[in-house]
């Protein structure tokens, strides 16, 4: 586990860089983030994503996978993976402040 | 974290239901982990990106102990269908996608399709005869250099 801080608040991550409590994740956060991931520039289509992350997780308790994302987000397979280009759910999960996203599909 | 898989290079060699997915849900996998990956079909594969076949991937219900299903009995008309129709039932309710949308959603994450040469003039085939997210059809030499530096399976 390791401490960071992220826009100016103490947050816990695992060494895969997955926040370890939720809870300590806001909006203002996300940029930051995204910029650690390799994302500097924001789209609506990133904020969808990412929205749609955090809402699923905490409706279901787990992220949605790839497949998921690309049947109910708004957002096509083809399009997640150029906003992601590194795994659109493990990198949205990651700067929506969730654990990964378990599913092999 | 250094020891990382950063490619991943697929063989799929068999066109039977069973054969087929393993092959794709790590391709897809590997895709969703930000790894980059091939898929190439050889042999009785090539039926899993071929235009007229890809649409009907049986499971081979003769010669699969793991089925539990005596082989004669395996081998009766209609069986291999049925116990086909049953998994992707099954494979439904579960929501993994049938086999041309699986393909289908692989090549969208950006997944190289490669059909194998000799298999292609084995079957007297053209690479029209295969859907067209098949970017080329290849030779072994040609593979080796697509999944160089990569890992590479067999399945």
């Amino acid at each position: 586990m390791l401490m960071t801080t992220i826009a100016s608040n103490a947050v816990e991550m695992n060494e895969e860089g997955f926040f370890v409590h939720p809870e300590q994740w806001t909006e203002e956060m996300v940029p930051e983030l995204a910029a650690r991931d390799g994302i500097d520039a924001l789209t609506d289509a990133h904020w969808t994503v990412i929205r749609f992350m955090r809402r699923q997780f905490l409706e279901k308790g787990t992220g949605p996978t790839v497949r998921v994302l690309g049947k109910a987000s708004g957002v096509s397979i083809k399009e997640l993976y150029e906003l992601f280009p590194k795994g659109p759910a493990k990198v949205a999960a990651r700067i929506a402040g969730i654990p990964k996203p378990r599913g092999c599909i | 974290m250094n020891d990382r898989i950063e490619k991943f290079s697929i063989i799929i060699s068999k066109g039977s239901l069973e054969g087929a997915y393993p092959g794709l849900i790590m391709a897809n996998g590997a895709r969703a982990e930000g790894m980059e990956a091939n898929l190439f079909f050889t042999f009785f594969g090539l039926d899993v990106v071929h235009k007229a076949r890809h649409e009907h991937i049986k499971v081979a219900t003769v010669g699969n102990p793991g089925l539990h299903l005596p082989t004669m009995l395996g081998g009766l008309p209609g069986v291999s269908t049925a116990m086909t129709a049953f998994m992707n039932h099954k494979m439904e309710k579960l929501d993994i996608p049938s086999i041309p949308e699986f393909v289908d959603m692989i090549a969208d994450s950006g997944c190289g399709f490669y059909g194998c040469k000799a298999s292609v003039d084995l079957f007297g085939l053209e690479k029209n005869d295969l859907i067209p997210q098949v970017q080329d059809i290849i030779t072994v030499g040609e593979f080796y250099d697509i999944a160089a530096g990569g890992q590479i399976i067999f399945t």
